[in-house]
């Protein structure tokens, strides 16, 4: 278990903490260094990286979190959707207490809504099977590393005839999400650390591709402390260095050419489309929609429903916290309207959020 | 297959027949089986310790236990930690009609065998059966009698006190997730669900100082160190690298996205001491089979901040706050 290691790697990771105090700060100001990854956004706060690095380097949190980034108006469908009674809603845990413009699916399973949290998008062909009488909506919801267990759901329901199960569908890719932030004017972003989970299926060659393009520095790496930390150092002696590339720290999981077989079933049930980021608005290329094949899984053609044009509440900080431009107590409601118990905005609600992260461990 | 019917909780012939051939059989002691309405019971010298608590676990049976050995234990718990002798309980069901009466058997054979081996008897209880759909298999309150003798709780926490914990953490929270429905993971985790009589009373023979005990069940320890810290004028500082949590316990969690510091226990105890009593009592209940895995994990400081801090293993101190919603898995 790779988990086991962890003990041992503290002693390193210390060590190289320690180097990467003495590394010389060549552009001599701050290096804006952003993740976009929920996880690691987590491991970093859970073990205090943030804290032990030089003052110079600022971490950012980038849009990586994928309850954070989903729109209002996918809520407010899936809420909709929840009022009908021959609707059971299946969905991952973290998507539950995110707050729509009116109640979240919690409050609605309190009133009575029949939702179930489920661990795998193929628990529900068994949920389907098991309630004939019933329909199962999945919110399908994450990026590229929910994107290939959401399809195989799709195939195996269109494969076994499956007709009461529909996913409402969210998902988004990353590399263009990244390209939006380092052409947006009001954050200058150094180096990337780069979703080590998302690299798994699609490979280094996207992110390389962007670091040569833009003269950014990334980094692909695992989610242990020593992963963070040895990324954190080589993208410095990278920025120092002008080493505009991708580099991958964790060959232990991540191929060059990705996962060949996901990225082919995603290739089968999914094309690419516009979608629309919480507090972002629409990146073009950054979702996938279901293939004409599989259209009759589409939950929003199955009950005829549109997205809302829905806002993020004013005040709400989400749309700058999400692209690492402010920090969560830069917002007014952070701590005061918005904390854990009682969210306003989505990144107060998922343990991989930015606000959560934040509240729950620099109070 | 018998089966529990409608007629086994509306006080005729069959509830009769349950009580005698079940309850009766395996609960048997002098007071429970005189059959009165009401159990009566000798004068207690000392301070009578009362609590309550209702058990709701799904699954009904876990590896390490089940409801009946939950609802025992959570209760005789509850009054060691309070420093008490646990002396009585009750015992109250509610069961979904169409429950399977040999599942039911061995919850009441696993209640028998763990308040027997704590010297406690059950000496009054009832059951009610609801129509199909309106329980989720069983549910079981449990109200426990004990008795104080010797332990006079000093809540006054001063800097130095040494916070130990009785045994690894999150074990029986992490159980009970894994074998949630639709959540078919192999695995070896197993619940420490157990009585704590014992330990405790190892703890209050080792030291007169001791500041307090809780067991740290729901929202797991950090939430209990938020609870003990609460009105006070202190801090504590926990030391990551001092946790006991076992390998699989951690795999799993993060798996999940979970902390184990917020995952339920269920057989074990944090205990506040005194710096010159610690090592003595961490010592004492080490002899212990379910306390051999104790630590101390920390300290009471005098920040005043009135927080719980944790130093990671990279050398960082964060705040340990309390666990706040429902624990929910993340998405990857």
């Amino acid at each position: 278990m790779e988990s086991l290691n962890r003990f041992k790697d503290i002693e390193l990771t210390k060590r190289i903490l320690a180097k990467t105090h003495k590394l010389k700060n060549r552009p001599q100001g701050s290096l804006n260094i952003m993740e976009v990854c929920g996880t690691h956004t987590m491991s970093i706060y859970k073990s205090g990286i943030d804290k032990l690095l030089p003052s110079y380097i600022n971490l950012l949190s980038g849009p990586g979190c994928p309850v954070c980034v989903t729109d209002i108006s996918y809520i407010d469908a899936a809420l909709k959707l929840s009022e009908n009674k021959e609707v059971i809603i299946a969905t991952f845990g973290d998507m539950i207490r995110v707050p729509g413009s009116s109640g979240s699916l919690s409050s609605a399973r309190a009133n009575g809504a029949h939702i179930k949290i489920v661990y795998s998008p193929l628990d529900c062909i068994e949920l389907a099977r098991s309630h004939p009488e019933k329909e199962i909506v999945f919110l399908g919801i994450g990026f590229e590393t929910t994107a290939p267990s959401i399809g195989l759901t799709i195939e195996s329901a269109f494969h076994h005839s499956i007709t009461n199960l529909s996913i409402l569908l969210n998902l988004k890719t990353m590399p263009y999400a990244m390209e939006n932030l380092i052409f947006d004017k009001s954050i200058s972003i150094d180096a990337f650390i780069c979703p080590g989970h998302v690299a798994a299926i699609i490979g280094t060659r996207p992110f390389d591709a962007l670091a040569k393009k833009y003269h950014i520095p990334m980094v692909i790496t695992g989610f242990e402390c020593l992963d963070i930390v040895g990324a954190i150092y080589m993208l410095i002696e990278m920025i120092n260095n002008h080493a505009y590339r991708c580099e991958n720290l964790y060959k232990r999981i991540v191929k060059s050419e990705g996962n060949k077989t996901a990225l082919a079933l995603l290739d089968k049930v999914f094309e690419v489309t516009d979608s629309s980021w919480r507090g972002l608005g629409i990146i073009p290329k950054t979702g996938l929609s279901l293939k004409s094949d599989f259209k009759d899984f589409n939950a929003l053609l199955k009950f005829g429903l549109t997205l809302p044009d829905v806002k993020v509440p004013p005040q709400c900080l989400c749309s700058d916290i999400l692209r690492g431009v402010k920090k969560p107590p830069d917002c007014l409601l952070y701590k005061t309207r918005c904390t854990p118990s009682s969210p306003i905005g989505a990144c107060m609600v998922s343990s991989e959020g930015t606000c959560m992260n934040f509240y729950k461990y620099n109070n | 297959m018998e089966l529990v019917t409608l007629a086994h909780g509306s006080g005729g012939t069959e509830s009769a027949k349950l009580i005698k051939d079940l309850f009766f059989s395996y609960f048997n002691n002098d007071i429970l089986c005189t059959q009165s309405d009401a159990s009566l019971i000798n004068p207690i010298p000392g301070v009578l310790a009362v609590t309550t608590d209702s058990f709701v676990v799904t699954p009904l049976f876990f590896p390490g236990g089940d409801i009946g050995k939950l609802a025992v234990c959570g209760t005789i718990n509850d009054l060691s930690v309070s420093g008490a002798t646990p002396l009585y309980l009750t015992a109250g069901f509610i069961i979904e009609e169409g429950f399977n009466m040999c599942p039911l058997e061995k919850i009441v054979y696993s209640m028998a065998k763990v308040s027997k081996l704590a010297n406690v008897k059950i000496i009054a209880g009832d059951t009610k059966v609801v129509e199909k759909g309106k329980c989720d298999g069983m549910y079981i309150n449990t109200t426990g009698f004990g008795v104080v003798e010797k332990y006079a709780p000093n809540h006054k926490l001063t800097a130095g006190d040494q916070i130990i914990v009785s045994g690894s953490l999150g074990d029986h929270g992490a159980c009970i997730m894994s074998k949630r429905d639709m959540l078919t993971f192999e695995s070896r985790l197993t619940s420490d669900c157990a009585p704590l009589h014992e330990v405790t009373e190892v703890i209050l023979n080792a030291s007169s100082n001791v500041r307090v005990m809780r067991d740290p069940t729901r929202g797991g320890l950090a939430t209990t160190l938020n609870e003990l810290i609460e009105n006070t004028d202190k801090s504590m500082l926990i030391y990551e690298d001092r946790l006991p949590i076992k390998e699989e316990v951690r795999s799993f969690c993060d798996l999940l996205g979970l902390d184990p510091l917020y995952v339920a226990n269920e057989g074990k105890l944090v205990c506040i001491v005194s710096q010159e009593d610690s090592l003595k009592v961490l010592k004492a209940i080490q002899n212990h089979p379910l306390s051999k895995d104790a630590a101390i994990i920390g300290e009471v400081t005098d920040n005043r901040s009135n927080k719980v801090y944790l130093k990671t293993y990279l050398g960082a101190t964060k705040r340990l706050p309390m666990a706040t919603g429902e624990l929910l898995p993340r998405i990857c």
